[in-house]
């Protein structure tokens, strides 16, 4: 994919490192504005660490990011990070209530969260709202994932970063958290990075594929290429997972 | 006291090497260097004592501040190498201590301006110092490697340094003076404090021995929290880096 004036985020030969272990390797390509691309792959194939570096949580060892064409360390980090929200495969809790997690991202500007917006965040994740003031200690993991997302949403991210956010929701949630994204997406013109490894979901919900492997993209292109994937890898990959 | 009845309190000593080889306790190693090097240690400082109060000249009490503001550093960092700059954070926060705690003792006229005063005194805040840091460094060094999530999940928020390591600093102040608040709120019902009863055994009047540790816990006070909370807001910047990323806290120094 070569860069175009809609792209939002652009990565050139970015190679990252854990100390000797080279995690991504050579990893060029660029996500389309307002489009869903879903990142599929196996595990340990670097995603989640991408993520992380398009959230500026990391940086390349080498290699250049950009955001809307201007490099990434031009961009102050706490602004960075409120425009392209994540959220995280563990979906860590602060301790205390959903309440206290949903109100965390206003509560780091110094503003507060009304009780009826965090209600409303609540039913658009399909979470009763007799959970805002559970301590998120009791929240089942399928739960706390909702509330990840939820609190993900709380800035209003011109992009967002979804790291596994169904692993553990049943059929139905899973659905409904389909919908409520891919609603946000053409509400909000919201550009959407979902990592999955469920390849029914990048087909049903995605417009775009990147396709990871060992700290490489082995393949990019419109979601059809699930259907009919040229590398070789990725044909094993497919037929393992629908297996 | 003469070295004769010092050398019969080397009982004291027999008693835990015997009961440590019967029982297998694997003390005695310990317990025989603990002993030489106590004696060796408190002997010399005696005689540098002595050398110092009879000199009575401020340089030579300045350079046994600074001699223990030395040792304090060298045993405190080993805790704290994860921390980046930790010597000199370690050093500045013992000043700082020395420095508030005389100049209100001395500018007040709560204690005279001699050698005999000033170094036990310093020599308590230090100390008390010392300890206190070990114990903030031991808790916050391992309160950030067991949240280190919750401190990346605040930075992918948008959060700032100061606030991804908010509770995690705060727990660790809080952790590391606690012991010293509670155990004030014993003291004289279960044990006389040492310096008091140093002072009553050498003869000194009670009520005058009592005055004087209620000043000296009311400095360990003063230093306990000051050291952590001192040493937290200087400890906690170097666990970042420019873009506001949460460094990997591995082996290095
Ligand atoms: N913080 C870290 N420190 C060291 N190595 C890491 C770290 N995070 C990830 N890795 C390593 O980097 C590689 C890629 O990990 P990453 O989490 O990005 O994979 P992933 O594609 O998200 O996998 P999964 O689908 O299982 O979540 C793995 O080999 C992993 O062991
Ligand atoms: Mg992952």
């Amino acid at each position: 994919m070569t860069a175009s004036n809609n792209t939002v985020i652009q990565l050139n030969h970015v190679n990252y490192f854990d100390g000797d272990v080279h995690i991504l390797k050579d990893i060029t390509g660029s996500f389309p504005e307002g489009k869903i691309t879903t990142l599929v792959g196996p595990s340990g194939a670097g995603k989640t660490t991408l993520f992380r570096l398009c959230n500026g949580l990391i940086s390349p060892k080498s290699g250049e990011i950009y955001i809307k064409n201007k490099p990434i360390t031009d961009y102050e980090p706490t602004t960075l990070r409120r425009n392209i929200g994540l959220a995280l495969q563990s979906a860590t809790m602060i301790s205390g209530t959903v309440f206290s997690n949903l109100a965390l991202p206003l509560s780091l500007q110094g503003k507060q969260l009304k009780e009826e917006k965090a209600k409303e965040l609540l039913r658009d994740v399909r979470l009763d709202e007799e959970f805002l003031y559970r301590n998120v200690k009791d929240l089942s993991g399928g739960q706390r994932q909702k509330v990840s997302v939820a609190r993900t949403l709380v800035n209003r991210p011109k992009v967002l970063l979804l790291d596994e956010i169904t692993s553990s929701l049943d059929r139905v949630s899973q659905q409904d958290i389909e919908e409520l994204i891919v609603k946000i997406n053409q509400k909000y013109r919201t550009t959407i990075i979902w990592i999955t490894h469920n390849l029914q979901q990048a087909l049903s919900v995605g417009d775009y594929t990147w396709v990871m492997m060992n700290g490489e993209v082995v393949e990019t292109g419109e979601t059809s290429l699930l259907d009919n994937p040229q590398d070789e890898r990725v044909k094993q990959f497919v037929e393992g997972v629908n297996v | 006291m003469s070295y004769l009845t010092l050398a019969l309190a080397l009982i004291f000593v027999l008693i835990p090497i015997l009961l440590s080889k019967t029982l297998n306790l694997g003390l005695e190693k310990d317990t025989i260097v603990a002993v030489i090097r106590s004696t060796i240690q408190l002997l010399a400082v005696g005689y540098v004592l002595q050398f110092v109060f009879d000199s009575e000249s401020m340089i030579f009490i300045i350079l046994m501040i600074m001699l223990m503001i030395f040792a304090a550093t060298h045993n405190a960092r080993k805790k704290g190498v994860t921390i980046k700059g930790i010597t000199w954070k370690l050093v500045s926060t013992y000043v700082f201590i020395e420095v508030l705690t005389q100049s209100i003792l001395l500018g007040f006229h709560i204690i005279p301006p001699t050698a005999q005063y000033i170094i036990p005194i310093s020599g308590m805040m230090i100390g008390n110092s010392m300890v206190l840091s070990i114990l903030f460094l031991n808790r916050f060094t391992a309160e950030i490697d067991t949240h280190q999530d919750k401190a990346e999940l605040i930075l992918s928020l948008g959060g700032t340094p100061k606030q991804a390591i908010h509770k995690q600093l705060i727990t660790s102040i809080q952790a590391s003076t606690i012991p010293t608040i509670e155990s004030q709120k014993t003291i004289g019902l279960v044990q006389l404090p040492g310096m008091m009863s140093g002072q009553i055994i050498a003869g000194a009047d009670p009520i005058q021995a009592v005055q004087f540790q209620l000043l000296i816990l009311f400095l360990v006070l003063t230093s306990a929290v000051v050291t952590s909370a001192m040493l937290g807001f200087l400890s906690y910047p170097s666990l970042f880096n420019n873009r506001m990323q949460l460094l990997k806290n591995d082996k290095n120094t």
